[in-house]
């Protein structure tokens, strides 16, 4: 009976490892306060009513990845996709403590933001190479797309073949021009939304189940 | 002695010669330094990947604060047939210099615009 049992229990656990579909981590990546854990944030409370982190007007509010399991995203034709968001650090290839500083910080505190915020970097380049199966690439769409770390994350992503959505943030902004990233990276999908006011992100969710399903 | 900067311009054949982190490691040796040094073949992805993280392990409070890196965008993805003939987008030339030193003025597609100044 125990032997029945056991066997039963493995051959249950073998087809579920073999039909499930495997969940995806799509992390979210872009220079330093485009406007990444708003988004998480967002994707999270409208999916699980939860959030993942604080966000701040200083930049590298976010120095360590966090990750958010099994969100389930329903689009508008009953298709729908469950995967784990990972918002991560802004990636950058400088960082100066001083920086910190005129947003009020006190120098040991902005010291200490400085080295964490380069262990965040050095660990977001980490979970690309090695964790995550899509990519929501997120600007500021008030600012000039072909900023070199852009241009260099881009095409990492590309490198490994992972879908990306290209998210050009802040439109609720004056200064918005998405127009200028859709022109910069023709080759992906570039949705257009404000992470802060929620305005068009139906769109991204559609583009989500059907991009990474 | 007059005040000036090193600049210091690396074949693209003295390149391909190199491991990753041979190219990587004489970047960041070079930066630190404070000069400046231009690829004449850029990096591949990885390799940018790689220089990103370990720039990061080199930033020290009121020391080196990275690097300021420019190249044009890659040109068109290669297609189906190019990647089938083992072809893959082509890097180009590439400018890195320390970040407290070096900043991009202008940047277009195909016209790049650098300020340097001495330590």
């Amino acid at each position: 009976m125990d032997f029945l049992f056991r066997a039963r229990k493995k051959i249950s656990k073998f087809l579920k490892a073999f039909f499930s579909k495997r969940q995806s981590r799509i992390g979210i990546y872009g220079p330093p306060n485009a406007g990444k854990t708003t988004l998480a944030n967002r994707i999270v409370r409208d999916w699980t009513g939860d959030a993942l982190g604080p966000v701040s007007e200083v930049p590298h509010e976010t120095r360590r990845a966090r990750r958010k399991e099994g969100i389930v995203i329903t689009g508008n034709n009953g298709g729908s996709i469950t995967i784990d968001i990972v918002d991560t650090p802004g990636v950058t290839t400088k960082i100066d403590y001083k920086e910190f500083l005129e947003y009020g910080l006190e120098k040991d505190e902005a010291v200490k933001r400085a080295r964490e915020a380069t262990e965040g970097v050095a660990e977001a380049m980490h979970w690309l190479r090695e964790d995550i199966n899509g990519v929501i690439y997120m600007l500021d769409s008030t600012l000039d797309p072909f900023l070199q770390v852009n241009i260099m994350m881009v095409g990492i992503i590309e490198s490994r073949s992972l879908p990306v959505i290209i998210v050009a943030n802040k439109i609720d902004l004056p200064d918005a021009a998405p127009q200028r990233i859709k022109s910069a990276f023709p080759q992906h999908p570039v949705i257009s939304i404000s992470g802060l006011e929620g305005s068009n992100v139906e769109e991204l969710y559609e583009k989500m189940v059907e991009y990474f399903g | 002695m007059i005040q000036g900067v090193q600049i210091d311009l690396i074949s693209a054949e003295r390149l391909d010669k190199m491991t990753m982190m041979e190219k990587i490691r004489l970047i960041l040796d070079d930066v630190m330094e404070g000069n400046i040094v231009v690829l004449e073949k850029g990096l591949a992805p990885e390799e940018q990947s790689k220089l990103i993280e370990l720039t990061m392990r080199e930033i020290t409070p009121d020391g080196f604060a990275g690097i300021e890196m420019e190249t044009y965008p890659a040109k068109e993805k290669p297609g189906f047939l190019d990647r089938l003939l083992g072809k893959t987008a082509q890097a180009r030339l590439t400018v890195i210099g320390p970040a407290d030193q070096m900043k991009t003025i202008k940047k277009e597609k195909d016209f790049i615009t650098a300020w340097v100044s001495s330590r």
